[in-house]
C-alpha cells in the first residue's frame, strides 16, 4: 500500500484550495495539494467578471464600504446567510484583494478623468479622481448597491488562479494532479487523510495528513444542462457525505443562469439582455412581457429563469437533439454593437456554435450555475461532525451565501475564506497531534481496492454507469430545478431513490485498467445520485420561496418557520437523507427585511 | 446535415500490457451545432466506454482539450464538425507523456518550466495588510493582462520542431512568460538574473524562429514579437555579461 504523509492535505487546487494551501505552507507547514486536472484548469479560472471588495476606488463604487457590502451580502442570501460569517467576509475581502496584487495579479486600475461607461446599453460618463489613478478599479455587478466588483479585462479567474499558482509553487507547495480523492480516512471521529486514485495509472495512494481540506468546487454537474467545467462533479462532497457523520449544509440552494448556449451550456453574459436582447420561443414569440410586463427580459436572473422554464414546459420550447430550448435573439442591436461590445459573445456564438449573432438566433436555456451548498463548516471553516476536517470555496456552506449568491462574491469567498480559514488550520495544526490509525487506514484502502475489484467483476450488477448517470439528470432537472412544487419533488425523490438502487448494481464493460475513465463515472455515480438526493429532499421539506429556491406551491419566504439552515447527513445503507435544521444565523446585524427586488411575500418571523 | 463522420483516433493505454499502440475507427451521426467535445463523449458513452481524452471547461478557457486534430494541433472543444470534412483524425499532442489515447501529462511538463523560470514575482518587500495598494498604470496593467492569457494547452510546444527534438527546451510558451515578468515592476529581477534563466540554447537561443508556434495559439498571444523583443533584449545582455568578466581577465 503506497501511503504519503504531509501535514496538511488539501483535497482540490483551485483558488480556495491554493489559497488555504499558501497560508499553511507560509507557516512552515507541509502541504499537499489534490487535483483532478493541473491546478491552472480548475474550474476558477473560468469565471470571467470578478470578485467583490468594498474599495470604493471608481467614481462608481464611491463611499463604497464594507457595511454597504455586508448588507448587499445579506440581502443577496434572502436573509439564508450565516451574519457573523458575512461580516468576517466583507472585511477581509479589501485586504485580499490588496494582497493578490501584491502577488502580481494585474486588476485593472483607475484611469482618471471623464470615462465612459455603459449600463442598460446606454453609455454614460463618470468623472474619475486624480487621486485615484492607478488604484484598483471596480466594474458593475447585479445586486450591489456600488460598483465593487474587481477584474482583470475578462480572465480574473485565471489571472488570480495563475497567479496563486505561482505563490504555491513558490512556497513548496506539492500540487499533484491528476489524482482524485475517492474517500476520506477517519474512525468516526477525526480524520485522517483521503484514499485517492492516479487519473494516469489507476493506482491508489493513501495520503495521511493532521489536516484535511475540502476544496472541490461546485457539483453543478449532477445536472444535465450546467455551466460548471465537466469536473465539477461534487466528489469532495460524495467522500464527505460518505462518512456518514459530515453534514452537508443547504444542498437545496441550487442557482440558475437563464442564457447557456444549448448544446455545450457555455455562459454568455447577462450583458446581452441588459443591452437590449430578447427571447423568443419556437414561434420566434417574444414571451417575456407577457409573464413580466415591467421588467421583462431585465427581470433578475432566477426570475427569468423561471420564465423560460415556464414557457417551455407549455410546449413553446425549441425541439433539438439537445432537448428544447430558446432562442436569445440580438440581431436588432447591429453589427457594430456585437462584435465591439459584446464582443465576448460574438466570440462564444462563432467558436462553439458556428452561429453568427449579427444574422442568427442564438439558443440557448436555462442552466445550473452555481452550488450554494456544501460541507457544513463553522465559522472557522471547520466541519461539523470530523475533527480535523475543514472546508472553503464553492464546497464549503461557510455560508456567507444564503439561498443565493452574488455575482463576484464566490471568487471573492474563494481567497478571503482562503485567508481566514488557512489561519484557522495554522492554529489548529500547532495545537494537535493526530495518532493515525493503522486499522483506520488499513480499512478504508481495503474498502475502495475491493469496490473496484468488484466493479470490474460486474459483482453487484451490470448497469451502464452513464445510463444510470442519464436518468439521473432526466429526474433532477425536472423534479428539482428552477421550479420547484410537492408533487413533482415527491415523483423526483421517488426516481431518484429508485435510481440510486440501480447506481448500486453498476459494472464495467472494460477491464479498468489505468487511466479508464468507465471506472471513474462508475465510482461516484453513487454518490452523485446520493447528491441529487439531498438537493430534491431537501427542497421538498423546505415548504417556503427563499432566493434561488422556489416552490411554486409555497411562494412566500417564511422566516417565521424557515429561517433554518438544512443539514444532511447519511447513514450506511439508507435510501435517503437524514435531515436536521439549525438557525440561519445566531446574530442579527441586520433584522429579516425586504430584499428590494424579485418581488414575493414574506412571513415574518414573529407572524 | 445528415452527414456520417468517420473518426480515426489513435489508442494506447500504457497501464495495461495488452495494449498496442494503433488506430480505431468510430462512426457517428452528426448533430447540429456538433464539436468534438459532444462527438467524443458520445463515442465515450455510446461505443467505447474506455477511450481517454480530457476536457474540462469545454468553453477554450482551460487549455485541457488539446489534441491534434487533423494534423494540426488545437482545441477540440471549440473544434465545429461542420467545419471538418467527414473523416477526422484525432492525435495525441506530442512531446507531453501521454497518459493514454488523446490524454496527456501537460501538468507535470508546465510545473516543471514555471519552476525552472521561476515564474513567480521576486520581490525582498514584504506584503503589509494596514496599507493601500501599490499604484500601477492600467495601460500597463493591460499589457501585462495580454501576455498572462496563456492558457497553457501546449499547441504551441507541440508545434514546435525545437521542443520535439530537444527535451530541455523551455518553448515559447516560457519566454512569452518570462516576457510577463520583465514588464511586471513588481518583480526585481534584473536582466542578468533574466538572462540566466533563458539565455541559453534551452531557452532563447534554442528556438528557430520559424514561429509554428504562434500560428497554432488559440489564445492569439503574439508569441513571435515576444520571441524577437526577448532576443534582442538578451542578445544585449548576452554582450553586458560578457563584457567585464573579459575585461576581468589578464592579459
Ligand atoms: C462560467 C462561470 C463563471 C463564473 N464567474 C464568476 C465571477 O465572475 N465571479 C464570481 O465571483 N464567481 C464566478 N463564478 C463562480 C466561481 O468561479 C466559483 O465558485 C469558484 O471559482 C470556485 O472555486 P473553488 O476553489 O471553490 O473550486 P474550483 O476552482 O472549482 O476548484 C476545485 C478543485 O478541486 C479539484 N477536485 C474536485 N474534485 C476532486 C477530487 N475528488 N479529488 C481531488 N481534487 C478534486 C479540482 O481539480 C479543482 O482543482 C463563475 C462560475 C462559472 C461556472
Ligand atoms: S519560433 Fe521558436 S518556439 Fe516557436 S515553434 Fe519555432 S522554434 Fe519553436
Ligand atoms: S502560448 Fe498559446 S498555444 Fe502556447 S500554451 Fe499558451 S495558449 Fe497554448
Ligand atoms: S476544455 Fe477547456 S479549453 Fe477545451
Amino acid at each position: 500500500m503506497k501511503i504519503i504523509q504531509t501535514d496538511l492535505l488539501c483535497i482540490g487546487a483551485g483558488l480556495a484550495g491554493e489559497r488555504v494551501a499558501i497560508e499553511a505552507a507560509d507557516n512552515g507547514f507541509s502541504v499537499i495539494c489534490l487535483s483532478i486536472v493541473p491546478a491552472r484548469r480548475s474550474h476558477s479560472s473560468a469565471a470571467q467578471g470578478g470578485m467583490q471588495a468594498a474599495l470604493g476606488n471608481s467614481a462608481m463604487g464611491e463611499g463604497d464600504s464594507p457595511d454597504v457590502h455586508f448588507a448587499d451580502t445579506v440581502k443577496g442570501s434572502d436573509w439564508g446567510c450565516d451574519q457573523e460569517v458575512a461580516r468576517l467576509f466583507v472585511d477581509a475581502a479589501p485586504i485580499a484583494m490588496r494582497q493578490m496584487a501584491f502577488w502580481g495579479v494585474p486588476w485593472n486600475r483607475v484611469v482618471p478623468g471623464e470615462q465612459t461607461y455603459y449600463k442598460g446599453g446606454k453609455p454614460f460618463t463618470a468623472f474619475e479622481k486624480p487621486e485615484n489613478e492607478g488604484l484598483i478599479h471596480s466594474r458593475n455587478f447585479g445586486g450591489t448597491a456600488k460598483w465593487r466588483t474587481c477584474y482583470t479585462s475578462d480572465g480574473t479567474g485565471h489571472c488570480v488562479l495563475y497567479t496563486l499558482d505561482n505563490r504555491a509553487a513558490q512556497m513548496g507547495v506539492n500540487v499533484v494532479d491528476k489524482v482524485e480523492a475517492i474517500a476520506l480516512i477517519h474512525d468516526g471521529d477525526t480524520c485522517m487523510g483521503a484514499i485517492a486514485r492516479c487519473l494516469k495509472t489507476g493506482e491508489l495512494t493513501a495520503y495521511l495528513a493532521r489536516a484535511t481540506l475540502v476544496a472541490t468546487g461546485g457539483f453543478g454537474r449532477i445536472y444535465r444542462e450546467s455551466t460548471n467545467a465537466v469536473i465539477c462533479d461534487g466528489g469532495g462532497l460524495i467522500a464527505a457525505l460518505d462518512t456518514g457523520v459530515v453534514s452537508l449544509g443547504n444542498m437545496e440552494a441550487v442557482q440558475f443562469h437563464p442564457t447557456g448556449i444549448v448544446p455545450t451550456d457555455i455562459l454568455v453574459t447577462e450583458g446581452c439582455r441588459g443591452d437590449g436582447g430578447t427571447l423568443l420561443d419556437k414561434n420566434e414569440y417574444r414571451f417575456m412581457p407577457d409573464y413580466e410586463p415591467d421588467k421583462a427580459e431585465l427581470a433578475s436572473r432566477d426570475v427569468v429563469s423561471r420564465r423560460m422554464t415556464e414557457h417551455m414546459r407549455k410546449g413553446l420550447g425549441v425541439p433539438s437533439p439537445y432537448g428544447d430550448h430558446l432562442w436569445l435573439d440580438i440581431r436588432h442591436l447591429g453589427e457594430h454593437h456585437i462584435r465591439t461590445k459584446l464582443r465576448e459573445v460574438d466570440e462564444i456564438c462563432q467558436s462553439f456554435l458556428g452561429v453568427d449573432p449579427v444574422h442568427q438566433l442564438i439558443p440557448v436555456r436555462p442552466t445550473q450555475h452555481y452550488s450554494m451548498g456544501g460541507v457544513r463548516t463553522n465559522k472557522d471553516g471547520a466541519a461539523y461532525g470530523l475533527k480535523g476536517l475543514f472546508s472553503a470555496g464553492e464546497s464549503a456552506c461557510w455560508d456567507m451565501h444564503g439561498f443565493n449568491r452574488l455575482g463576484g462574491n464566490s471568487l471573492a469567498e474563494t481567497v478571503v475564506a482562503g485567508m481566514i480559514i488557512g489561519g484557522k488550520i495554522v492554529e489548529f495544526l500547532k495545537g494537535t497531534e493526530t495518532t493515525f490509525s493503522t486499522a483506520a487506514v488499513r480499512d478504508a484502502m481495503n474498502k475502495q481496492t475491493s469496490r473496484i475489484a468488484d466493479l470490474v467483476a460486474c459483482k453487484h450488477g451490470s448497469e451502464n454507469p452513464y445510463t444510470v448517470r442519464n436518468a439521473m439528470f432526466d429526474s433532477i432537472m425536472k423534479g428539482a430545478g428552477i421550479f420547484r412544487n410537492g408533487q413533482d419533488l415527491e415523483k423526483c425523490v421517488g426516481e431518484l431513490q429508485e435510481i440510486l438502487g440501480r447506481a448500486r448494481k453498476v459494472g464495467l464493460r472494460s477491464n479498468g485498467k489505468g487511466a479508464n475513465p468507465e471506472l471513474t463515472m462508475a465510482l461516484k455515480i453513487e454518490g452523485m445520485v446520493k447528491l441529487a438526493l439531498c438537493v430534491a429532499y431537501g427542497a421538498l421539506k423546505r415548504t417556503e420561496s427563499r432566493g434561488a429556491h422556489t416552490r411554486e406551491d409555497f411562494p412566500e419566504r417564511n422566516d417565521r418557520d424557515w429561517l433554518t439552515r438544512t443539514l444532511a447527513t447519511w447513514a450506511d445503507g439508507a435510501d435517503l437523507p437524514t435531515l436536521n435544521y439549525e438557525p440561519a444565523t445566531h446574530t442579527f446585524e441586520m433584522p429579516p427585511g425586504d430584499r428590494g427586488y424579485g418581488g414575493g411575500k414574506i412571513i415574518p418571523m414573529n407572524g | 446535415m445528415g452527414r456520417t463522420l468517420t473518426f480515426n483516433i489513435f489508442r494506447y493505454n500504457p497501464s495495461d500490457p495488452a495494449s498496442t499502440p494503433h488506430m480505431d475507427k468510430f462512426t457517428l451521426d452528426e448533430t447540429e451545432r456538433m464539436t468534438l467535445f459532444i462527438a467524443l463523449n458520445r463515442i465515450r458513452e455510446e461505443l467505447d466506454p474506455t477511450l481517454m481524452f480530457d476536457f474540462c471547461c469545454r468553453a477554450g478557457i482551460c487549455g485541457a482539450c488539446a489534441m491534434v486534430i487533423n494534423g494540426r494541433p488545437g482545441l477540440a472543444c471549440h473544434t465545429k464538425t461542420k467545419e471538418m470534412p467527414d473523416e477526422i483524425t484525432l492525435m495525441p499532442l506530442p512531446v507531453f507523456k501521454l497518459v493514454g489515447d488523446l490524454s496527456v501529462d501537460t501538468g507535470v511538463w508546465f510545473r516543471t518550466m514555471y519552476q525552472k523560470i521561476e515564474s513567480w514575482v521576486h520581490t525582498d518587500k514584504k506584503f503589509d495588510p494596514t496599507a493601500q495598494e501599490e499604484r500601477m498604470d492600467n495601460g500597463l496593467a493591460e499589457q501585462i493582462y495580454e501576455l498572462d492569457r496563456c492558457i497553457e494547452c501546449g499547441c504551441c510546444v507541440a508545434a514546435c520542431g525545437t521542443a520535439l527534438m530537444r527535451e530541455d527546451f523551455l518553448g515559447a510558451v516560457a519566454l512569452n512568460r518570462l516576457a510577463r515578468f520583465i514588464l511586471d515592476p513588481r518583480d526585481q529581477r534584473t536582466e542578468k538574473e533574466y538572462f540566466d534563466v533563458v539565455g541559453t540554447d534551452e531557452g532563447i537561443f534554442g528556438c528557430m524562429g520559424l514561429l509554428a508556434c504562434e500560428d497554432v495559439c488559440p489564445k492569439e498571444i503574439p508569441l513571435q514579437e515576444q520571441l524577437g523583443k526577448l532576443r534582442r533584449k538578451m542578445a544585449l545582455a548576452a554582450v553586458k555579461n560578457i563584457l567585464p568578466k573579459f575585461l576581468k581577465k589578464d592579459f
